[in-house]
């Protein structure tokens, strides 16, 4: 059986996931340099870079995939694994640890994760490598008028035993969304 | 269908983007377009107030029969592209003698507007005017929202999406 979103992602412009890597990795190793290894500064910018990217990126995941207003957080995390994930980096995070009022919930990233392929970092560090994903989520769930916020809370390079993403919704921006919707 | 030209509008009903694509058209000043950017976004908002609640059961009334849940379950089990047009309360199209106009939104409150030739097979024309909004929407995504020099809101002014969307228009 063919995988959620093979169709969409047969149609999207690839490159190379090596060449993928080590752009990032020297987005961050330079970003380390220019901010004197002051990691929380490094994570800000990440993230910052990651919402910029986000708001734009919002666009091409809806006009590819077609994907409508979710009824749900719940089903939004579905798209977003299932079919988000999917086309952009080619991988299906798995959903966990949802909160009883169904509003926060962790994504854990599977192994291996193209942006972490690699990748060592010195385990003491405050570094979180990938935040640049927090960011995009961020960005792109804020441009659809859902006011959420993304942290990682584990990661596989400092040793963890996942790759965990948290998510929680704080407030649907009810008064953004656009007139003509049902 | 032959199309005559093209409007972008951003959420706050700005025009962002015009394109006469059919070099006779007579000419607007810029403030008219502006004007009439404006006047067709506050329509829309006021017919979406219009429309009575029914709506969603009566699923021949709109231009894009699927309701949102079912749209969304079908591209999570099948994974085929579905359409991105999240109007369905607001204006949809106007249909005139001599010409037809369509309106498009997607989730963010990016508006299209298509004006057309009007269309001797009447069944035809949304499905014509949907599939160009598609790939209109693709072109904006990958053109505009990939310039590193354009900022939300504001203007597109870029040449290369001008030069892709006299290809879109060629096509159709």
């Amino acid at each position: 059986m063919s995988k959620k979103g093979d169709d969409i992602w047969k149609n999207v412009d690839k490159i190379n996931s090596e060449l993928f890597t080590l752009t990032y990795g020297s987005i961050v190793a330079q970003l380390c340099r220019d901010f004197n290894h002051n990691y929380h500064e490094v994570n800000n910018q990440l993230d910052q870079m990651g919402y910029n990217i986000g708001i734009r990126l919002i666009e091409e995941f809806l006009s590819r995939t077609g994907a409508q207003r979710c009824q749900s957080f719940k089903e939004t995390v579905e798209v977003i694994t299932k079919l988000g994930f999917r086309v952009f980096l080619n991988i299906q995070p798995a959903v966990e640890n949802w909160s009883s009022d169904g509003r926060s919930c962790s994504i854990v990233l599977p192994e291996p994760n193209p942006l972490n392929e690699f990748v060592e970092i010195p385990p003491t560090k405050d570094l979180w490598y990938c935040q640049i994903l927090c960011g995009i989520l961020r960005g792109a769930l804020q441009m659809i008028q859902l006011d959420v916020d993304v942290n990682f809370v584990k990661d596989t390079l400092k040793g963890d035993d996942k790759t965990e993403i948290r998510l929680k919704l704080n407030k649907i921006l009810k008064d953004e969304v656009p007139a003509g919707e049902d | 269908m032959k199309l005559y030209s093209i409007y972008i509008l951003n959420k706050a009903g700005g025009l962002i983007y015009q394109n006469n694509l059919d070099p006779s058209l007579n000419r607007l000043t810029a403030n008219d377009y502006l004007v009439l950017a404006g006047t067709l976004h506050g329509v829309h908002a006021i017919a979406a107030k219009l429309t009575p609640t029914i709506v969603g059961k009566d699923s021949t009334s709109t231009t894009s029969g699927t309701d949102p849940t079912a749209n969304n379950a079908l591209l999570l089990s099948t994974g085929k592209v579905q359409n991105s047009n999240t109007n369905k309360t607001g204006l949809g199209s106007i249909e005139t003698d001599l010409f037809n106009l369509y309106v498009f939104q997607s989730l963010t409150g990016i508006k299209f507007i298509l004006i057309t030739s009007p269309n001797p097979i009447l069944q035809k024309q949304h499905e014509q005017a949907s599939e160009t909004f598609r790939h209109l929407y693709v072109l904006y995504s990958d053109y505009v929202m990939k310039d590193p020099f354009y900022s939300l809101d504001m203007p597109i002014k870029s040449q290369l999406f001008d030069l892709k969307v006299g290809e879109l228009a060629a096509l159709v």
